[in-house]
C-alpha cells in the first residue's frame, strides 16, 4: 500500500529526513516512536504534501502512484489521511460545511456523485457516535475554541467520515486524558479493516495498549534506527530513549 | 469652448433650475464656494476623482424612459423579501409601477421625498436639511441644491414597522453619461423601529453614470434603525454617497455597508451620537476585483456620555482593486465613559490590489475605552493546507477561506433575505457553491 524508499527532506537548508525506508501493507498497523525533534511530524507532513518541505531524494509509492507528484488534495482523494498533531482553527468555516466540502471533493476525485444533504447527515450521525462527538461542536467554526482533546477527537471523527485507506495519526494521544484516549482508540479500532492501514506516531507506549501495532519503528535524527514488534514499544517505555541514542551514536562513531 | 467638467455642468444646471427653498438657496451659495476635491485635500487624499469629474454628464431630470424601467425590473425581481415595502427609483426618478407599500400609514409614512414635501409638509420641514452638513462637501451641497427624489421614511413614535423598507436605486442609461441625484430622509420616532435596505444597481452599458446620494437620518430616543446599503453597480458606474445619522438618547443604529463593484465608490458615513446610552454599529464589507475603487470614510462623533460604537470593516481585494478606509472617532469632553471599538481588516488576493487604511482618533474625554486596529494580509498557508489535506481542491479551499474571512461581517446582517442575497453574490464572485 505504502512504500517509502530512502526518503530525504529538508526545511530551508536544514535536512531533517535522512533516508527513510518503510513498507506498509493493507491491514497493518505501524507505530513510529522517537524523541521530540527526530522528524516524525516532518515525515507525516511530507507524506501529506505540505509545501514547506523540500524533498531531496527518494520515492514514495502509494497504491501504485508516485505520491510525491500529487497535490495534497489528490493524496486525500487517493485515500491518505493525516490526523494533525496541531489541528488548525479556522474561524468562519463551520465544521459541518467543511466536512461536506471534504466528503464531496473526495467523491468527485473518485468519480462519484456528491452526497445530498440527507445522506450526508445520515453519515455524520453514524460517525458521531463512534467518537462521542458533540453536535454543538459540529455547528461551530472548525476547531475554533475547541479544547486540545476536542480537536483530537475531531480529527478522528473526520477520519471516520472520510474512511481513508491509510491514516497517519500524528501524536493524536498527546493531551488526551485516559477516557478520551479510550474513545479515540476505540474509534480507530472500529475503522480497522483488512484493506486499510494505520500509521501511529507517538512517543508514549500508552496509546499502543489500545491500538495494538503489528510493527514498531524508532525514528531518531531523521532515520529509522530500530524496527520490531510491539515488544519494542514496551522496551522503550521501560528504558526511555537514551539507550537507543547511545547505541546509535556508538554505531556512528 | 464649452466646459464639460462637473463643476461647470452643475453650475449651468443650477442656473437653469432655480432653487425654491431657503435651504436650497443656501446650498447653491455653498456649492459655488467649494471646488471638486483633488488628492491634495486631506479627506480625498487617496481617491482621485479626475476621470469621474472631467466627464460630460447629462443631468437626470425627472423623466425616465420605458426601456430603462424594463431594465430595472430584473434588479427588483431578484430580491426575495415576501412582506416588504418596496420603493424603486430608476435614473433618480420614483417609479410607482415597480413600487408597493404594505405597511399601514399609521405605522409608516413612506414615499417619494419630492411628494413628501407637500404630502407630509410638517415632518418634512422639521427634518429636511437639518442633519447633513453641506459646508464641507461640495457633492452634498449640489445634492441639496437640486430638488432630488429619493425615499422619505417617517416612523411615528412607538411604531414598530414589521415589514422592512427596501429601496432600489437603479441606473440604466444607453448612450449618454448620466448624473443622478438621490436624496433620502429617514426619521424614526421615539421608541419606534424599522429596517431599511438601500440597493444600488446599474445595468451594463457603454455609458458612465455617477450617483450623488445624500441620506439624512434621525434616530429618535429609544428608537432602533437597522440600515443596510448594498452596492453592486456595473463597472462603469460610480457613487458618491453621504449618510448623516443623528442619534438621540437610548437609541440603536446599525449600518451595514456592502460594496461589491462599481468604478469609483465613495461612502461617507457620519454618525452623531447626541444622547446618552446609545449604540452604533458600523459594519462594512467590500469584496472587489477589476479596477474598482471603494473609499469608506466613517465618522462617529461621541457628543454625550455612556454610549458604545462598534465598527468592523473588512475587505477582500483581487485584481487591481483599491480600497480606502478612513475611520474617525471623536470623543468630546462631555462624552465620558464612551466605549468605542474600531477594526479594519483587509486581505490582498493579488499583487496589484491595494489598500490605504487610516484610523483617526480624537479623544478629549479622559474616562473612555477606545481601541482600534487595522491589518492588511494575505491568505494564511496553514488553514489552506489543512483544507487541501482533507481533499478540498486549492481553488475551493481559497474560496472557502475568503468566504470565512467575510463571515463575521455577514453574521452581523440581521435581515435574513439581505444576508442570503449578499452571501449569494459573494459566493458567485468566489465561484463557490453554498
Ligand atoms: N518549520 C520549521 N522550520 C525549521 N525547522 C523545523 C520546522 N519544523 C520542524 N523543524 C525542525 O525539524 C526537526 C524535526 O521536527 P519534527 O518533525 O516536528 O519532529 P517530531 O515530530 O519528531 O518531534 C526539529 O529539529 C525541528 O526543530
Ligand atoms: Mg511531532
Amino acid at each position: 500500500m505504502l512504500s517509502i524508499k530512502n526518503l530525504q527532506a529538508a526545511i530551508g537548508d536544514k535536512q531533517i529526513l535522512k533516508g527513510i525506508n518503510l513498507e506498509i501493507k493493507p491491514g497493518e498497523v505501524h507505530a513510529i516512536m522517537g524523541p521530540n525533534g527526530s522528524g516524525k511530524s516532518t515525515l507525516a507532513s511530507v507524506l501529506a504534501g505540505r509545501e514547506d518541505y523540500e524533498v531531496l531524494g527518494g520515492e514514495v509509492i502509494f497504491n501504485g502512484k508516485n505520491l510525491l507528484e500529487l497535490a495534497p488534495e489528490e493524496r486525500a482523494g487517493e485515500g491518505l489521511f493525516l490526523a494533525f498533531q496541531y489541528p488548525v482553527e479556522i474561524s468562519g468555516v463551520s465544521n459541518t460545511n467543511f466536512l461536506k466540502a471534504a466528503v464531496n471533493a473526495i467523491r468527485k476525485y473518485r468519480g462519484e456523485e456528491p452526497l445530498d444533504a440527507v445522506h450526508f447527515l445520515r453519515l455524520i450521525k453514524e460517525k458521531m457516535k463512534l467518537v462521542n462527538m458533540d453536535q454543538a461542536l459540529l455547528n461551530r467554526s472548525l476547531n475554533e475554541g475547541f479544547s486540545g482533546g476536542e480537536k483530537k477527537r475531531n480529527e478522528i471523527f473526520q477520519m471516520a467520515v472520510l474512511e481513508p485507506r491509510l491514516a497517519i495519526l500524528d501524536e493524536t494521544d498527546s493531551g488526551l486524558d485516559i477516557d478520551a484516549l479510550r474513545i479515540v482508540a476505540n474509534g480507530v479500532n472500529t475503522l480497522r479493516r483488512a484493506d486499510n492501514a494505520i500509521l501511529v506516531i507517538t512517543h508514549y507506549q500508552r496509546l499502543l495498549d489500545y491500538i495494538v501495532p503489528d510493527y514498531v519503528h524508532v525514528l531518531y535524527q531523521g532515520r529509522i534506527v530500530r524496527s520490531g514488534n510491539k515488544e519494542l514499544a514496551l522496551e522503550l517505555e521501560e528504558k526511555g530513549y537514551d539507550w537507543i541514542k547511545a547505541e546509535v551514536e556508538a554505531e556512528n562513531a | 469652448m464649452e466646459k464639460t467638467d462637473l463643476k461647470s455642468l452643475a453650475s449651468a444646471y443650477l442656473q437653469a433650475h432655480l432653487p425654491q427653498s431657503a435651504i436650497q438657496k443656501q446650498a447653491v451659495e455653498i456649492f459655488h464656494t467649494l471646488d471638486i476635491p483633488t488628492t491634495k485635500h486631506e479627506e480625498w487624499k487617496y481617491l482621485n476623482l479626475k476621470n469621474l469629474t472631467n466627464r460630460a454628464y447629462l443631468f437626470a431630470n425627472g423623466n425616465v424612459a420605458e426601456v430603462a424601467i424594463e431594465k430595472a425590473r430584473s434588479f427588483v425581481n431578484v430580491y426575495d423579501e415576501q412582506n416588504a415595502n418596496v420603493l424603486v427609483f430608476v435614473n433618480g426618478v420614483y417609479v410607482p409601477a415597480l413600487s408597493h407599500i404594505v405597511s399601514p400609514e399609521s405605522e409608516l409614512k413612506v414615499g417619494n421625498l419630492r411628494q413628501a414635501r407637500s404630502q407630509y409638509a410638517r415632518e418634512f420641514e422639521k427634518h429636511f436639511g437639518q442633519y447633513a452638513d453641506a459646508h464641507q462637501h461640495i457633492f452634498a451641497a449640489l445634492n441639496t441644491a437640486t430638488d432630488a427624489e429619493g425615499a422619505f421614511i417617517y416612523v411615528p413614535n412607538n411604531q414598530v414597522v414589521a415589514a422592512p423598507v427596501i429601496l432600489h436605486y437603479i441606473v440604466a442609461t444607453d448612450a449618454q453619461n448620466l448624473l443622478v441625484q438621490t436624496r433620502n430622509l429617514f426619521v424614526v420616532g421615539t421608541s419606534a423601529q424599522v429596517t431599511v435596505v438601500e440597493h444600488y444597481n446599474s445595468a451594463e452599458s457603454a455609458a458612465h453614470s455617477l450617483t450623488n446620494m445624500v441620506t439624512e437620518i434621525l434616530v429618535g430616543a429609544n428608537a432602533r434603525l437597522d440600515h443596510y446599503k448594498i452596492q453592486n453597480e456595473a463597472n462603469h458606474s460610480s457613487h458618491i454617497g453621504f449618510t448623516q445619522t443623528w442619534q438621540l438618547q437610548d437609541s440603536y443604529y446599525a449600518n451595514t455597508t456592502v460594496s461589491l463593484s462599481g468604478e469609483i465608490v465613495r461612502n461617507n458615513l457620519h454618525i452623531g451620537i447626541d444622547g446618552e446610552n446609545c449604540t452604533a454599529y458600523m459594519n462594512g464589507l467590500y469584496v472587489l476585483d477589476n479596477r474598482t475603487v471603494v473609499d469608506n470614510h466613517t465618522v462617529v462623533d461621541h457628543r454625550k456620555p455612556h454610549s458604545h460604537s462598534n465598527e468592523l470593516y473588512k475587505g477582500l481585494l483581487a485584481g487591481n482593486a483599491h480600497a480606502i478606509f478612513n475611520g474617525k472617532i471623536f470623543v468630546r469632553q462631555d462624552a465620558q465613559q464612551t466605549n468605542a471599538f474600531q477594526s479594519n481588516k483587509n486581505m490582498l488576493l493579488s499583487p496589484h490590489a491595494k489598500v490605504d487604511t487610516k484610523p483617526q482618533l480624537e479623544i478629549w474625554a479622559d474616562d473612555v475605552k477606545c481601541s482600534h486596529g487595522c491589518t492588511v494580509g494575505a491568505l494564511d498557508e496553514e488553514p489552506l493546507f489543512y483544507l487541501r489535506a482533507r481533499g478540498i481542491a486549492e481553488e475551493s479551499a481559497r474560496a472557502l477561506l475568503m468566504f470565512a474571512f467575510a463571515q463575521d461581517v455577514l453574521e452581523r446582517i440581521q435581515l435574513a433575505s439581505v444576508r442570503e442575497y449578499v452571501e449569494r453574490l459573494i459566493a458567485q464572485r468566489l465561484k463557490m457553491e453554498i
